[in-house]
């Protein structure tokens, strides 16, 4: 539905998108991400028409942007960073402003307006002008307007900056109930977002896409060996000795010790779970308390991190690794 | 022109929907009606021709302040974001706004005609001349709404879009004038004395609706509402 070409624009020596290139398809929620200035509003603007690219093409529902601008227009739902409206209109007034412009017939207008009023919780506000509102509200009114027409694709920017909590994941939820039949296109510069909403990731950095795919994909690209995390009860040089012997195992770093607690970061090249189970046997056949057994997981920042600055693992400072997933610890007597 | 009505009747609403044209009608009114009849009992005389001759300077600080919100505010809001992605042409949304603040400065010269009303209760003006004034008002009143509305293109900031306008119409004002005419080199003389924004008001003022003079204004209209179309579409280029 949306396929992008080579796509480049500068604004006067700044290259803001250089030479990007994806496509997405109905069905999908493709979450645009990267950091503040990396690209993502212009790529929003050139497919939405409201700027022209300098070189490349882009096809918005078959559409090219700019030999057919308005038919590509039509097909769109957009939603401008910071949700801009107009402060003097009510809320119902603008929304049937859109709806007249975005040719629903008359007789349809109500059911739609009913509709999108609904989607987005306005039932409250709806007496209200638009200057009276929250922010929380008004961005919920920029997404009305941007779904009134029923377009297949929906194209928002930061749709959930400056939300509080509840409102942030009603909207989540709502962008994931759109992306079941339709396309959406959202930039956010929040992860744990992308990974809550998205079925694909675009990670965009100086205007080019440094990263394409599900968040599992990315996580398999980052992660160049496995790593485990492994705690054991007893004297640090005779495990250390122990472990370096095992099958499969390539590096093993002390990293603490803490009451007799001695933790090990684990290198292998090797499956997973393989490496695990010899690990577990070697701590049942020597008697030692095992207290901690887990994966790293490599989360969206670490992703982000890596493709951003370049950094690799280790560089940067990491954070805690999470012991909810993956935990397989035990102890024995 | 479906959508040329419908962003007239978003823009006009807009106007009525804050002080704006409520002010406007109020100070133009009141404003022009004492400048006229401060001078119209020396006169002795029931004509209206005092009114009309004050209408270029007047609409010199009232009509840029009318356009000038047009599209600087909506790209200081940054709801032209939302309006020029919609699926209508810029040409569409110049002319509708255009026409908007047409419509505001219509409904305020509609209210003046009480000032001709009083006049003839008065004595007896000439109707011919009054009618040929207001036609003359609203053409060289359609002139200065498309130069403010062009100069609110160029900015998002009101109060520069104001001073733009003010000069622009002020300079093509001034060109005209008889001071200007007479010091300026004879070859500028016809440019100048046809491009006065002025001089076409004034031969209808005398009552003769030329059809040059309506292709005067019709012409600045155009030029101004089609470089207007330009500036907005500028944007994707930059």
């Amino acid at each position: 539905m949306i396929e992008v070409k080579e796509l480049t624009k500068s604004y006067g020596p700044t290259l803001a998108v250089n030479n990007v290139s994806f496509n997405a398809n109905a069905g999908e929620v493709v979450g645009f991400i990267g950091p503040n200035g990396a690209g993502k509003t212009t790529t929003m603007r050139i497919l939405t028409c409201y700027l022209t690219a300098d070189a490349g093409t882009a096809t918005v529902a078959g559409f090219d942007v700019l030999e057919h601008a308005i038919d590509v227009r039509k097909n769109v739902g957009y939603l401008p960073e910071s949700a801009p409206l107009y402060a003097d209109m009510g809320v119902v007034e603008y929304l049937k402003f859109m709806a007249e412009i975005r040719e629903i017939p008359k007789s349809q207008r109500k059911e739609r307006m009913r509709t999108v009023v609904d989607i987005c919780g306005l039932e409250g506000v709806i007496q209200k002008d638009i200057g009276e509102l929250s922010k929380g509200f008004r961005q919920r009114v920029g997404l009305a307007q941007s779904l009134i027409h029923d377009p297949p694709i929906l194209i928002l920017d930061e749709p959930t900056s400056g939300l509080d909590p509840t409102q942030t994941i009603e909207i989540r939820n709502l962008i994931k109930d759109i992306g079941q039949e339709k396309l959406v296109l959202f930039s956010t510069h929040i992860l744990p977002e992308v990974a809550a909403t998205c079925s694909r990731i675009l990670m965009i950095n100086h205007g080019q896409i440094v990263a394409n795919g599900t968040l599992e994909e990315l996580v398999n690209q980052v992660r160049s060996e496995n790593i485990l995390h492994v705690a054991i009860k007893g004297t640090e040089d005779e495990i250390t000795t122990k472990l370096r012997q095992l099958e499969g195992i390539t590096e093993v770093t002390p990293v603490s010790t803490d009451n007799g607690i001695v933790r090990y970061e684990i290198a292998s090249g090797q499956d997973i779970s393989d490496v695990s189970s010899t690990i577990f046997n070697a701590a049942v056949q020597n008697r030692w308390d095992l207290v901690e057994l887990n994966q790293e997981s490599i989360d969206l920042e670490q992703i982000f991190l890596h493709y951003t600055t370049g950094q690799t693992r280790g560089t940067y400072p990491s954070p805690k690794p999470e012991s909810n997933e993956d935990v397989d610890s035990t102890e024995e007597e | 022109m479906q959508n040329i009505n419908i962003i007239f009747k978003k823009e006009f609403r807009s106007y009525f929907n804050s002080p704006i044209a409520y002010i406007f009608i109020t100070f133009f009114l009141g404003i022009s009606s004492w400048l006229f009849f401060q001078t119209f009992f020396f006169g002795n005389q029931a004509e209206m021709r005092g009114f009309f001759g004050l209408m270029p300077w007047i609409f010199l600080f009232f009509i840029p302040a009318v356009t000038m919100k047009l599209w600087a505010e909506e790209k200081k809001m940054g709801t032209a974001e939302i309006l020029m992605t919609l699926p209508i042409r810029d040409y569409e949304v110049v002319i509708g706004k255009f026409l908007a603040s047409f419509g505001l400065l219509a409904v305020s010269v509609l209210f003046s005609i009480a000032i001709p009303i009083s006049v003839a209760l008065l004595g007896d003006p000439d109707e011919g001349t009054i009618v040929c004034g207001y036609i003359g008002l609203l053409l060289m009143g359609g002139a200065y709404l498309a130069i403010g509305l062009f100069a609110s293109t160029l900015t998002e900031n009101q109060i520069i879009a104001f001073i733009i306008g003010i000069t622009t119409c002020f300079v093509l004002l001034i060109i005209g004038t008889d001071y200007v005419l007479f010091s300026a080199p004879d070859w500028l003389y016809p440019i100048f004395s046809y491009l006065g924004l002025g001089v076409h008001y004034s031969s209808i003022l005398r009552g003769v609706i030329d059809s040059r003079d309506i292709i005067y204004y019709l012409t600045i209209m155009g030029f101004f509402l089609y470089i207007s179309t330009l500036m907005v579409e500028s944007r994707k280029w930059r």
